[in-house]
């Protein structure tokens, strides 16, 4: 983890209620990231800082996208291009890809603020050979994003809107239907999690992310703690990956 | 050249920075960010007697400068403790260690007590009569005079009864504010045996979600902390001082080298620093490097001697 002040590239409003901000980081910052771990970002008038998922990167940014959901996003989406954060990175354990059996066919499945997660694990896999199916839940057309970034890697993607008013009306297990799923990965509200771990066949492996409130994000003050199979685990640290066996519902 | 040393009971501190416990782990996650030999000391998570995972979540919820906790004494145990964090600890600090001690029981907390005050790495240990967040325990010791007499007196006796084996320690106990007169329950502590006061735990509070119009914490209430409960740990530390003669560890919002010095002239002879440590793991680095500029930008030559200079 390190501590640092970086300078806001760029944040923009992609869709309804959610925005991408590309942060520039020193060269070398972000050699070791994974899919799946998370920034902590403090904003000005607010005390606690605010974990969010780390959605791309390359040698000299970082990218997340994040939905205005209450004080403390609503006034990241007022930061302009030019302000210096301070951002504590990276966060939590990621995804694993390279020593974990993912298979030939892992399904990706996001649901509305966790397809940003899902888009950098998708860009890892194709890079590691593999190719994902992918399947994306949002509210409503109107806050879809990045469904476009997915097919440029020439990957398959099921979308499922609540409301019906794009590809299929209901939920990501409503279109997560193929039998031949070799492993999934997934990222959501905890409903939908629950969801997809009974809908996906008994016998393949799986990986969750989870959300909770946090106090520090860097494991010191056991507020985001969860019980295990194997014990108690912080969300922050010891996730926000925890593999699907060792949920207990 | 300043001198920032402190004695707290009969033990000398470099400085008189000590993280709070709760906010800070067995020093594990610190220590991988710098060297926290630099500390005065730091106070470690507050143990029991066997493992406890703690409240259901959220157990944290943001608040106007500070936020609200309800983890509920989540720790590994004393024997885990023991077993498996004072090893790992030692490879990364090599002073005297505060041991936060909590229990539902004056058995448990007798117990706990000491098997830690036996450790070698522990240098006193600091018993927290003034959790907020469980039921049954904690609080219940520190809202009442008699009641915090007694847990106090009966881990002062089998200390005392260690003393031949080495396995004695100063005993330090820290206060709930969440009572009518601090004073009078800092006073009977004293009277019971008590080497020094920790003051304050949290504040109890709450926050509601307007979208769902429930408590945002999942125990419904919690312990607010940070830099907006400080002057009232200020004016604790202050009125209790007048009462007392064993030292008094400031802790309250403390955020900075100048909340130090205004603590220590309220009367806290060492200060404890909590929820900053959660938004800047360097929090307490960077108060123990600004404290030497700070000291001579306000006449300061030996940081000990301005305990309670606001009397």
């Amino acid at each position: 983890m390190i501590k640092a002040e970086l300078t806001v590239k760029s944040n923009r409003q992609i869709a309804d209620r959610t925005w991408e901000m590309i942060l520039e980081t020193p060269s070398g910052m972000t050699d070791d990231f994974r899919p799946g771990q998370f920034i902590n970002i403090r904003i000005d008038g607010l005390y606690l800082r605010r974990p969010i998922s780390i959605c791309d990167w390359s040698d000299d940014t970082v990218t997340i996208v994040y939905k205005t959901v209450g004080r403390g996003t609503e006034a990241m989406s007022r930061i302009e291009a030019g302000a210096k954060i301070d951002v504590l990175l990276p966060l939590g354990n990621g995804y694993n890809t390279e020593a974990e059996n993912v298979g030939e066919r892992p399904v990706l499945i996001g649901g509305g603020a966790g397809v940003p997660l899902m888009y950098c694990l998708c860009r890892r896999l194709v890079s590691e050979g593999v190719v994902p199916a992918v399947v994306l839940g949002f509210r409503t057309a109107g806050e879809m994003f990045y469904i476009e970034r997915f097919r440029e890697m020439n990957i398959e993607v099921a979308v499922a809107t609540e409301d019906g008013s794009y590809g299929v009306k209901g939920f990501v297990t409503d279109v997560m239907s193929d039998p031949g799923y070799t492993s999934f990965f997934a990222c959501g509200p905890e409903g939908m999690l629950r969801a997809v771990d009974r809908a996906a066949k008994a016998d393949i492996p799986g990986w969750f992310s989870f959300e909770e409130r946090m106090g520090c994000g860097f494991g010191a003050c056991m507020g985001c703690s969860c019980e295990t199979k194997y014990g108690s685990k912080r969300i922050c640290k010891d996730g926000p990956v925890l593999e699907r066996g060792e949920i207990i519902w | 050249m300043v001198d920032m040393k402190i004695s707290l009971c009969g033990v000398q501190l470099d400085n008189p920075v000590i993280p709070a416990s709760g906010t800070f782990g067995y020093g594990r996650e610190f220590a991988e960010l710098y060297d926290i030999n630099m500390l005065g000391t730091f106070s470690f998570k507050g143990t029991t007697g066997k493992r406890r995972f703690g409240n259901p979540t959220p157990r944290i919820a943001e608040c106007r400068e500070g936020l609200i906790n309800s983890v509920g004494l989540q720790n590994p145990g004393v024997d885990s403790v023991i077993g498996e964090e004072l090893p790992a600890l030692a490879k990364v600090f090599s002073k005297p260690v505060m041991a936060n001690v909590s229990g539902f029981s004056i058995e448990e907390y007798v117990s706990v007590a000491l098997k830690l005050a036996a450790q070698k790495q522990v240098g006193w240990i600091e018993l927290n009569i003034s959790c907020p967040n469980v039921h049954n325990g904690g609080m219940v010791f520190g809202t009442d005079p008699k009641q915090a007499a007694e847990v106090v007196g009966a881990v002062r006796k089998a200390l005392d009864s260690q003393k031949a084996s080495g396995g004695s320690r100063p005993l330090i106990v820290k206060l709930s504010p969440n009572v009518t007169d601090l004073a009078e329950i800092a006073f009977a502590c004293e009277d019971a045996g008590a080497d020094g006061l920790t003051l304050i735990n949290t504040l109890q509070g709450m926050r509601i979600d307007l979208k769902t119009g429930r408590p945002v914490i999942a125990n419904r209430i919690g312990g607010f902390s940070g830099p907006a409960v400080m002057p009232v740990a200020l004016r604790m530390v202050y009125q209790v001082y007048e009462r007392v003669r064993i030292p008094i560890i400031g802790c309250g919002g403390v955020s900075s080298a100048e909340d130090v010095l205004e603590m220590m002239l309220a009367g806290a002879t060492a200060v404890q620093v909590g929820s900053a440590n959660l938004v800047n793991p360097y929090a307490c680095r960077d108060i123990i490097e600004a404290l030497p500029e700070t000291m001579k930008k306000y006449g300061i030559e030996t940081l000990s001697d301005i305990t309670g200079g606001a009397h």
